[in-house]
């Protein structure tokens, strides 16, 4: 679904990723971990086409197709989905107008006809359930005022509506208390499916005690340096960062 | 502080005509006000921002003062007919309505029944010869004509106009709509309506005042509306303005409220090449409120100035002043919020916003909220802002898949719907919403493209 190959991006001429290669397919649970600064947040706004993020080198594909071309709406109605480490206050636009926006341009794109009222209530209130989050809150303008337990919420939220192919996580477990870091990781269980993949861009091994990710990767100083299945996270908790920097740091002098 | 202008002779003209077709069973007082305004005029002229003259500091009536524009005398009404105005301007069957067009007075568009239900509302003339006592006592009495020249011109000029008169201890079911409509016609005309409202004791009224014009007409609108507020009386107070890109519009509001009486606003202004909104409030005794909000829009070369004052004269008054602005291409627009509480007024409170959203380079708001502090045990705040739509919002309704254009137009629908979501008067509050979200569509193309 997603193969990223020697990836090389700057931001505000500062090289951040310096050749990273990733492959992600249906079906597949990633977690992506690295202490801070090594790159993960630079990783997840890159796929999604953040424009102060310059690819200087490398490719990203979709489904086969280079994404680099393509503005960061067409991502999106690609089936390309980002939670933001810190999503932003649209003030006076309100939730289920934007997700309806947002739906719909996804169904305009294939082709499909827009949604009526009634066919978009069903999914919004499936969703709103699913997620936990309060429906009064829901009718405030997209995150305006909201606690940052909330605004993780909120996001969860346009996912489940939105049901994208590929999600990226960017910190959504950060910050938040046992019961709200539980329905993160019920969202992405529950969307787990063979036709759609997830990356978790995580600093901590918390939420990988409730999901249990297919492939997880160390991302140090801009390059993807060990990957492993879940047991590599454990380890990762047990050894620290400083470890995985030294057994790098071995590997490149041998 | 006077314009030099070509017009001012066709002005005293006009006014020569205008007097001599007047009906000679007119009462000497209202002949004598309408004296004292074109003397008024006469000296003052067009108002130019020289000379520290802080009040037009920035708006520049120039364009105005040099065009010549002829009164429209008869009520002619060619080309507007009751479909093309609800096409223009807000509407609802229930509604009890005055409808000038041109400035004078339509009795066919306007409402059959405009008394009886708890209010007496009639065209001004009438009401200056079937009810002299309530229009002597008020006419003029808010509005100075010593003020400036606008005002001055309108009063000199007086004829039809709206004039309201709620009774104490009534409230009229239904809300009051007066409807000003310019057809302009071949030549450039100039009207100048005139209102007066009175809300007696205890009493309630909701009334909108619209401003609109027939596309491409070209005219000038000088309009002054008096507002009374008595003793315990709530007034809910709309102006509409949706002038045609071409026309000039100058409206003063005059409003001074009595004990415990409030007064609630909102101003919506768009269209017109200069507009100029400039509302005083007196609060002139304890216990007065006001609620002043605004939207104004902008694009083109148009140029909308808002300048509020407020006079807080007595103890335990209140005023709240949010004003939001959007503005395109290269336009400009003035905010101007003066809040003077007087050294008697304690215990008052007073607070002033001004917020704007720039969607071009090239548009300017000069925006200037003042206090002028004289009592010592008050609260008092006030604040601007203006910036561009964020490119953090814009970026984050992408990765949604949203484009550029509808994250565009939901931002500055966003902006706006603050305001608007606050219009008590339902009707008027829909139009608002069906005629934004088709404007700012247009204009979130336009700011894209640039």
């Amino acid at each position: 679904m997603l193969e990223i190959r020697n990836l090389y991006v700057s931001v505000a001429g500062t090289e951040i990723l310096r050749g990273l290669d990733l492959s992600v397919k249906a079906g597949e649970v990633h977690a992506i971990m690295g202490p801070n600064g090594s790159g993960k947040s630079t990783l997840a706004n890159t796929i999604v086409g953040r424009p102060e993020f310059n690819v200087t080198d490398g490719d990203i594909l979709f489904e086969g197709e280079s994404l680099l071309d393509k503005m960061p709406d067409r991502r999106a109605v690609l089936g390309i989905f980002l939670a933001f480490q810190y999503p932003v206050e649209l003030p006076g636009v309100r939730n289920r107008q934007f997700l309806k926006a947002a739906l719909d341009a996804a169904r305009t794109y294939r082709g499909e006809e827009e949604l009526n009222v009634r066919q978009f209530d069903t999914i919004y209130k499936a969703a709103v359930e699913k997620v936990g989050i309060d429906a009064e809150l829901m009718k405030r303008s997209v995150n305006e005022g909201f606690s940052g337990g909330e605004k993780k919420r909120s996001e969860m939220l346009q996912l489940a509506v939105l049901d994208p192919k590929l999600a990226v996580l960017d910190e959504t477990d950060s910050g938040l208390d046992i019961d709200a870091l539980r329905r993160v990781a019920d969202g992405v269980n529950q969307r787990r499916r063979p036709d759609n993949a997830t990356i978790l861009v995580t600093h901590y091994q918390r939420i990988l005690s409730y999901v249990v990710p297919d492939y997880v990767h160390v991302l140090l100083d801009g390059r993807i340096v060990r990957s492993g299945g879940r047991e590599l996270a454990a380890e990762l908790e047990a050894k620290g960062y400083e470890w995985v920097k030294e057994s790098a740091d071995e590997k490149a002098a041998v | 502080m006077r314009q030099p202008a070509a017009s001012y002779d066709r002005y005293e003209q006009d006014h020569a005509t205008f007097e001599r077709r007047l009906s000679p069973n007119e009462p000497a007082w209202l002949r004598g006000l309408r004296r004292r305004g074109l003397e008024a005029f006469s000296s003052l002229g067009f108002p130019t921002g020289t000379r520290g003259n802080e009040r037009w500091k920035y708006t520049n009536v120039g364009p105005l003062a040099r065009t010549t524009f002829g009164y429209a005398s008869a009520a002619n009404g060619s080309g507007a007919n009751e479909s093309i105005i609800r096409d223009i301007a807000p509407w609802h069957e229930d509604w009890t309505r005055l409808v000038f067009i041109d400035g004078s007075f339509s009795p066919a568009l306007s409402s059959r029944q405009t008394g009886g239900k708890g209010m007496h509302v009639a065209n001004l003339p009438d009401a200056v010869s079937r009810n002299g006592v309530a229009p002597e006592e008020h006419l003029g009495q808010y509005a100075d004509v010593g003020e400036d020249g606008f005002t001055a011109l309108n009063t000199a000029f007086m004829q039809d106009g709206a004039f309201v008169n709620v009774p104490d201890e009534t409230s009229p079911g239904a809300p009051l709509h007066l409807l000003f409509v310019s057809t302009g016609r071949d030549a450039p005309t100039v009207s100048h309506p005139r209102s007066l409202i009175v809300v007696g004791r205890n009493s309630r009224l909701t009334v909108l005042e619209s401003y609109v014009g027939l596309p491409g007409a070209s005219y000038f609108t000088n309009a002054v509306a008096e507002i009374v507020g008595k003793e315990g009386s709530e007034i809910e107070h709309h102006r509409y303005m949706m002038e045609s890109p071409s026309a000039f519009h100058i409206g003063a509001t005059r409003v001074t409220l009595e004990r415990d009486s409030s007064y609630v606003s909102t101003g919506m202004a768009k269209g017109a090449r200069i507009a100029r909104n400039d509302l005083s409030v007196l609060l002139d005794a304890p216990g007065s409120s006001c609620d002043l909000k605004g939207l104004y829009f902008t694009s083109g070369s148009q140029h909308i100035d808002n300048h509020i004052d407020i006079d807080h004269a007595k103890p335990n008054s209140s005023s709240n002043q949010f004003f939001k602005g959007i503005l395109a291409d290269r336009s400009r627009a003035v905010f101007s919020g003066r809040v003077l509480v007087r050294k008697d007024a304690q215990k008052s409170f007073a607070r002033q916003s001004d917020k704007n959203l720039l969607l071009s380079q090239g548009a300017r708001i000069n925006t200037k909220p003042s206090l002028e502090i004289f009592a010592d045990d008050v609260q008092c705040f006030h604040g601007a802002t203006a910036g561009a739509v964020a490119e953090e919002a814009l970026f984050y309704m992408k990765s949604r898949g949203l484009d550029e254009d509808t994250a565009r137009r939901l931002l500055i629908a966003g902006f706006a719907g603050e305001i608007i979501d606050s219009i008590q008067l339902g009707p008027l509050r829909e139009h608002m919403e069906r005629m934004f979200s088709r404007d700012a569509s247009e204009i979130g193309v336009l700011a894209a493209a640039s």
